[in-house]
């Protein structure tokens, strides 16, 4: 029973609670809107032990605020203006920001008025443990509500609210605490209000506010000058230093954004994301509905400040200007080596940059190839930035020599590792201790006069190559979420803790209610080695009739995380568990993934059952989902499986099972591959790891594969479609399920044009069942890895599967493409994936275990949680990726300096070629599952219709002639480049030409 | 997240500071237009509405006359001025009919017709200004102004809003929460706990509904308190006018409703 009230209000206050205005809708109407809002008198300070203020929850202000800054020894509070979270996200968000901060609901509103992203950072700094942040609904308190009075703009009224607030803080403070007669009267907190905008401090001063900007505070901190590194490059603007010089605009300005909109409603321009090319960083590519092809962006000022990812707005160049790619590759390193950060940037350097680049763009152009001609343009303006904090590594060379030791500012160059950004300029005192570490840069601006954009320090990482550093990297790269998990997260698991077990049976508890037991099945897991999250558990037993049952129990994650609560909305958030090389970031708490949901064996585990009646042939007779309670029998590794399938002397029950399942899985199997089923390679390596301790990576070998890996494989992807069907069925509109759709034939053109003029081979692409024979056609008999090469570059021309709500997409795209199957979803792996999670509970719902949660019969929720989780996916897998890559780097690090040691000799490995470029050759080594550059600096003869290069040999003869896929021999070393710290994977070709010397 | 306004925000304040639970503003005037025989101005917040009653009287078409009970006629009228966007709606629209047989359908089996063979009673509902809730503002102002009128109810009827967003119920929608949320009308009779009119136009899963529901139902209860107020105190300004100032404790209710 609630309470229901009215809420009464004056007519009198009709002047202050009502709001008119008039809007524009998109059709040009004018339509007046009347707001009206209560104003109240219980909206509360959040200050610990306030006499006037009940507060409900215990995290509160402190009660004298914080005594650390010098210039208020009674204690502060802060009370930032929305300038502050627009420009120094970073250093309120720092750790060493411990100040107690007051955030007005007008700062909150304006915030997620002007940008998004950052006010997701806002909200969850609000929720972060250590910081201590209360939000004051000041445009619903009596006294702090402001009106906009006539004349006033909106942010003048918002700044007149603010400082409103701030001056009802101050006087509420002092009211709470009065002098009593007979005592010293009290030491009274004091409330500043920070803003970087300089009219707004000017009127506070006046009114009396204690205020200050962002950089005289952080100044009277204890720990500035580790935060005034955090302060934006903005925050200078503001108050403007001497400007940076007479010298004319490197880049053209944008348009303004209405011309902007009309020009693109017109058609004149385009807009899309900007992609930058990773091989060539005066080149970048945007993709427009208009065209095609992507639009090219050639040269600096064509690209006018895009930086990857942004999306952008272009304007497409007539017809005869437009050109082909460039097929060579430009590194930024290289050609801009010599470039000054300092700002005194003179003229003549300048154009000696100028210059080189210049260079570098022509001795392109004379090779443009008329045949690939796409349209070009160039950058006029800017929808979105799509800036976030990059890592990057200090360009050494960029010091002032004279300057290494001292901890004056200066400025330097951030080169990102990503070679898709281009480097940043930013100011800091710390140079000389950041040099060889990796750190966080953000991108505050990047001017016309300004041939970089400049940013500001976020935080160092730690030394570059230390095994620390570069998992936070990647994991910031990435954008991998891996804070420990909050208390309010740790607060939803059971109390019981790592001592929970399953209640004894009884069918009036909870636990047990609508459960089926299956202890007595002879219930057994497979998984990898040393795998601690254990989701999935089979059994499969003859049944009298003649048919098999076969079961697939799952772990039953959605009885602990239940939907709604702090738990299941960080899952929700991290989407998916990431698997680094040395290192798990769960999805949920580890008390669930590796104990009270890992399906261990000799346990009682709650499960979620799919089980089946099989035919002898392996067709469904019947299915059934059911919760259950499970004891697994033992846990195998995939080896150990193997081996009792093997060895025919073994005939307990449980080998019989496993025995029956691999049956089972061969015949699924082969229907599989006759409805046409792709078998798709991507390169997988494995890393060795001495010891779990040291994690030092002593080799790297290629993942081995047995039968009952696909053994397992099989059996989640029947329960998968079974699911699939069972959730759709009961929820039409909001089931969530996965999809693959088809690509689009064109993507498959240059890899059909190259196989058919080097090899004569075709690709049939019309269907996955074509595709997948005419894969199984492209042999070599001399290369047995020519095959495996083919597949993983088919594999490379293929979308990426992704997650739906089954009501938002026309059923006709529900397919799994790589699969064959008419209808998919994600079921088999909840401890690591957020979407098995909603598939279990609608699973459980669509079974009438438990009535579903309303949030997943919204369709714009489901929609929102999977558009997330899709995101979180693919970085998971890039930065899985990123990870190996860089354990095969320190893996052959390690075999270089063997090599060096014991024959002097070189690490040379057989690589294939996968693409030719004007000065080099893009090689795949297949043994290490890396891919690598060969640069020639000596005059080549490129043939781009045949995909063949021409190289003199080095004493100036006949020289050899390579194409794509051919069989090269090339050798690989480790490289560390002098000025940024930055591991680099160098080949040089051994065979047929040896090229070190070109 | 499609709206630019947070209709329900960390703080657990909506766009306009109440809470979940809290009504808007209300206010009920029972004042006398001259010409009708009952009539009373309601307003929700920014919502506003009059209804004039006229009868029970001879209807004026004999077609429409009913042999054992009187014809309840209703008639709606949305001024263009009560939205933002100018709009005249004819009297013909299917929309504002539908209204109006929404409004006559709940009160028939509150009016004691059969009182009153061959006879109309006319209802008309005017709509000066809208910001969500219009019908249950209509409902609550056709009861007061059938009360002013002396025509007999077996009880109040007293209707009110109310909405979910995610999973968080709320009453009293104004248009802004009306256009994102899924929303149900609910009018009850307060006295026996019986509902005369569920209106649901938008989608609502049912096990949220059975919750909406019971909330409105308690709503009902607090705002027939309200509107009982306002009629006692109309009641003892006449009995007072008349000089008859004696027995005013169960005298209004009595008068002005029919006890069932």
């Amino acid at each position: 029973m609630v309470e229901i009230t009215i809420r009464k209000r004056q007519r009198e206050d009709a002047v202050i609670t009502q709001r008119k205005f008039f809007k524009k809708t998109a059709r040009g109407k004018v339509i007046k809107v009347i707001r009206e809002r209560y104003l109240r008198d219980d909206v509360v300070c959040g200050i610990e032990g306030c006499r006037e203020c009940s507060h409900t929850t215990d995290t509160l202000l402190p009660r004298n605020g914080s005594p650390d800054h010098k210039s208020f020894p009674n204690g502060h509070y802060v009370l930032p203006d929305t300038n502050v979270f627009l420009a120094q996200m970073d250093l309120m968000e720092s750790s060493l920001f411990t100040s107690p901060i007051i955030l007005l609901q007008t700062v909150l509103e304006e915030v997620r008025h002007r940008s998004l992203p950052l006010y997701n950072r806002l909200k969850a700094l609000v929720n972060m443990d250590d910081k201590r942040t209360w939000i004051f609904y000041n445009e619903f308190r009596s006294e702090t509500a402001v009106v906009r009075e006539e004349g006033e703009t909106p942010n003048d009224r918002n700044d007149r609210g603010i400082r409103k607030g701030t001056a009802w803080y101050n006087s509420h403070i002092s009211l709470t605490r009065p002098t009593i007669r007979g005592q010293p009267p009290p030491t009274l907190p004091t409330v500043v209000l920070l803003t970087d905008d300089v009219a707004n401090r000017q009127k506070a001063e006046k009114e009396g506010i204690p205020s200050l900007s962002v950089r005289k505070y952080v100044e009277g901190m204890p720990n500035n000058s580790q935060l005034l590194d955090l302060l934006s490059a903005e925050s200078d603007t503001i108050e403007p230093t001497v400007a940076a010089g007479g010298r004319g605009p490197l880049y053209p300005e944008y348009l303004s954004s209405g011309t902007l909109t009309a020009g693109i409603k017109a058609g004149e321009l385009h807009q899309g994301h900007f992609n930058a090319n990773t091989f060539n960083y005066l080149e970048g590519s945007v993709a427009v509905p208009a065209f095609t092809k992507k639009v090219l962006l050639v040269g600096r000022e064509n690209m006018n400040r895009a930086v990857d990812g942004d999306i952008v707005v272009v304007e497409v160049f007539p017809e005869k200007d437009w050109k082909a790619p460039a097929d060579e590759v430009v590194d930024q390193e290289v050609t801009l080596r010599n470039d000054d950060a300092e700002d005194s940037e003179e003229e003549a350097d300048n154009d000696e940059v100028i210059a080189e680049e210049r260079k570098a763009l022509r001795s392109e152009e004379a090779a443009r190839r008329a045949a690939e001609r796409q349209p070009t343009g160039r950058v006029v303006g800017i929808i979105k930035r799509n800036w976030r904090a990059y890592v990057c590594h200090i360009d050494s060379s960029s010091l002032t020599s004279s300057n290494t030791t001292s901890i004056s500012q200066q400025t330097v160059f951030a080169t990102p590792v990503s070679r898709l950004l281009p480097r940043i300029r930013m100011r800091t005192r710390q140079a000389p201790t950041l040099i060889g570490q990796k750190i966080l840069v953000t991108i505050d601006k990047w001017d016309v006069h300004s041939r970089y954009p400049e940013g500001h320090f976020v935080r160092a990482l730690g030394k570059a190559e230390s095994k620390e550093a570069e998992q936070e990297s990647l994991l910031l790269e990435f954008d991998v979420p891996y804070r420990p998990f909050g208390k309010a997260i740790l607060d939803c698991l059971p109390p019981e803790g790592d001592q929970w077990v399953v209640p004894p049976k009884s069918e009036l508890g909870p636990a047990w209610r609508d459960r089926e037991d299956l202890r007595h099945l002879n219930i057994c897991s497979i998984d990898p080695p040393n795998c601690q999250d254990i989701d999935d558990a089979l059994h499969a037993t003859r049944l009298p009739n003649g048919n098999i049952e076969a079961g697939v129990h799952i772990a039953d994650v959605s009885h602990f995380v239940l939907p709604d609560n702090p738990m299941d909305s960080e899952a929700a958030s991290r989407g998916t568990t990431v698997y680094l090389v040395d290192k798990r970031i769960d999805m949920l708490p580890a008390l669930l993934g590796t104990n009270l949901c890992s399906l261990r064996p000799f346990v009682e585990r709650l499960a979620f059952s799919v089980i089946w009646e099989l035919s002898p042939e392996a067709e469904i007779v019947n299915v059934r989902f059911t919760k259950s309670v499970i004891a697994s029998k033992f846990a195998f590794e995939y080896t150990e499986a193997q081996r009792r399938i093997d060895d025919a002397k073994q005939t307990d029950d449980l080998t019989e099972s496993i025995r029956l399942l691999n049956t089972m899985a061969k015949k699924l199997r082969a229907g599989r591959m006759a409805a046409g089923a792709l078998n798709l390679a991507s390169p997988e390596v494995k890393i060795h790891l001495d010891s779990s301790e040291s994690s030092d990576p002593i080799d790297v070998e290629q993942k081995a594969l047995v039968e009952t890996n696909s053994l397992v494989e099989e059996f989640m992807l029947l329960a998968n479609i079974s699911v699939a069907q069972k959730i759709q069925d009961a929820f039409p509109q909001t089931a969530v399920l996965r999809r693959h759709l088809p690509p689009p034939p064109t993507n498959f053109e240059k890899l059909q044009d190259i196989l058919k003029k080097r090899r004569g081979l075709s690709l049939d692409v019309s269907s996955s069942g074509a595709l997948a024979a005419s894969l199984d056609k492209c042999l070599d008999p001399g290369e047995p890895a020519f095959n495996t090469l083919v597949r993983i570059m088919a594999t490379r021309c293929m979308l990426s599967a992704e997650y739906f709500c089954s009501g938002s997409v026309s059923k006709d795209t529900f397919g799994h493409y790589g699969l064959a199957s008419p209808i998919y979803t994600h079921f088999t792996s909840p401890i690591r994936r957020y979407a098995d999670v909603l598939a279990h509970r609608q699973l459980a719902a669509a079974i009438a275990h438990v009535p579903l949660h309303a949030s997943l019969h919204s369709k714009a929720h489901v929609e929102r949680v999977l558009g997330g989780v899709n995101r979180r996916h693919r970085m998971a897998q890039m930065a899985g990726r990123a990870s190996v890559e860089f354990y095969v780097g320190l893996a052959l690090q390690g075999r270089v300096a063997r090599a060096a040691q014991t024959h002097a000799g070189r690490v040379t490995q057989e690589a294939f070629v996968i693409r030719t470029f004007r000065n080099g050759l893009n090689v795949f080594v297949s043994k290490l599952g890396i891919e690598g550059l060969v640069m020639f600096k000596r005059e080549t003869q490129f043939d781009a219709d045949d995909y063949t290069l021409t190289i003199p040999s080095a004493d100036g003869g006949a020289g050899a002639t390579i194409a794509v896929f051919d069989k090269v021999v090339v050798s690989i070393d480790v490289e560390k480049d002098r000025n940024t710290q930055r591991g680099k994977v160098k080949m040089a070709l051994v065979s047929p030409v040896d090229s070190v010397g070109l | 997240m499609s709206s630019r306004i947070e209709i329900l925000n960390d703080g657990g304040f909506r766009s306009d500071g109440r809470r979940q639970y809290e009504l808007r503003e209300m206010t009920f005037d029972m004042a006398e237009q001259a010409g009708a025989d009952g009539s009373a101005s309601v307003a929700h917040g920014l919502t506003q509405v009059r209804v004039s009653v006229f009868g029970p009287r001879e209807a004026k078409m004999r077609s429409q006359t009913i042999h054992d009970r009187a014809n309840i006629n209703v008639e709606v009228g949305i001024a263009p001025f009560s939205t933002g966007d100018r709009r005249k709606r004819s009297k013909g629209d299917k929309r504002i009919l539908e209204f109006a047989s929404t409004i006559k359908s709940t009160f028939e089996p509150v009016i004691q017709t059969a009182l009153y063979p061959r006879s109309q009673i006319d209802i008309f509902v005017h709509v000066l200004q809208q910001d969500g809730g219009v019908l249950q503002a209509c409902i609550n102002a056709t009861t007061l102004a059938l009360a002013n009128a002396g025509v007999p109810l077996l009880d109040f009827v007293c209707a009110v809003t109310g909405g979910v967003h995610a999973a968080a119920p709320m009453l009293d929608l104004t248009t802004l929460e009306e256009n994102d949320l899924p929303h149900v009308t609910v009018a009850v009779m307060p006295r026996t706990g019986r509902v005369t009119l569920v209106s649901m136009e938008t989608r609502l899963h049912v096990d949220r509904f059975e919750e909406i529901l019971r909330l409105a139902g308690q709503a009902g209860g607090v705002i027939h308190k309200e509107m009982r107020a306002v009629v006692r105190e109309r009641t003892k300004g006449l009995v007072d006018a008349m000089g008859a100032g004696v027995r005013t404790s169960d005298f209004a209710e009595d008068a002005m409703v029919a006890d069932s």
